[in-house]
């Protein structure tokens, strides 16, 4: 069993429009299970994903209030992830694009979150085990 | 010299672009790298036996290691007994081990 390591993942892709956000966090998920030390750089429209305000809704085709519906929200998952690390003695640090927020007004993120730059990729990178780049298409 | 994983992400019925990434795991095996290709999402529908995906077929063939996602094969019915020969099924957790291995890792 290798040692505990840290990797860094950078996201760019908004949620709920593509399986490479869920493939992310299964990646990010099966790391934090390990107990490794997550940095994850969220760029572009990925700074939505652990947005505080995504809310469930009612489907009126499937006949389903809020609650029955219990439609998965990226902000759970961001949150889950984080616990997860921190249960198995890892971290995970997530950082949202700046600029990207503030193009986005994206600023309300959940608990956890904190706000940088590039720069802090570079960083994140240069001290990392390992770096995924997730692009977009 | 560098050893890869590569992570295949596109059906190649629907982007052209996979036989770059491809052609880039062949030649990054032939120069002397461990390169080893994980499919993962929409790509493991050209792991299927009969499929018609040769430039796969031939990576397998030829030292690169074609892994596919486990999961992926679930949730589009795939049967982990009918993919072509020389691709394995493996779970996700097989890129975080090449990863933690210092494995580069990219994806397409």
């Amino acid at each position: 069993m290798m040692g505990k390591k840290t990797l860094t993942f950078l996201l760019m892709d908004a949620p709920f429009e593509t399986a490479r956000t869920t493939t992310a966090l299964r990646l990010i998920d099966i790391a934090a299970r390990r107990g490794y030390d997550i940095n994850v750089f969220a760029y572009e429209g990925a700074v939505y994903l652990p947005l505080a305000s995504q809310a469930k809704h009612a489907n009126a085709v499937h006949g389903t209030d809020a609650a029955e519906e219990d439609h998965p929200l990226p902000r759970e998952w961001v949150a889950a992830v984080m616990q997860e690390a921190v249960r198995n003695g890892g971290k995970l640090d997530w950082v949202n694009c700046g600029l990207c927020v503030d193009e986005r007004g994206a600023n309300e993120a959940i608990a956890g979150v904190r706000r940088g730059s590039p720069a802090d990729f570079w960083k994140m990178a240069g001290a990392s085990d390992n770096v995924l780049v997730i692009p977009t298409r | 010299m560098a050893d890869y994983i590569l992570i295949e992400s596109r059906d190649p019925f629907d982007s052209t672009e996979t036989g770059n990434f491809l052609d880039l795991a062949e030649g990054l095996s032939k120069e002397g790298s461990e390169v080893a290709l994980f499919l993962v999402q929409n790509a493991v529908m050209a792991a299927r036996h009969g499929a018609k995906a040769a430039a796969l077929a031939a990576l397998a063939a030829n030292g690169v290691k074609v892994l596919a996602d486990s999961f992926s094969l679930q949730e589009r019915g795939i049967s982990p007994n009918r993919l072509m020969a020389g691709i394995t099924v493996a779970p996700l957790s097989a890129v975080i081990d090449y990863m933690a291995a210092g494995r580069k890792a990219l994806w397409h």
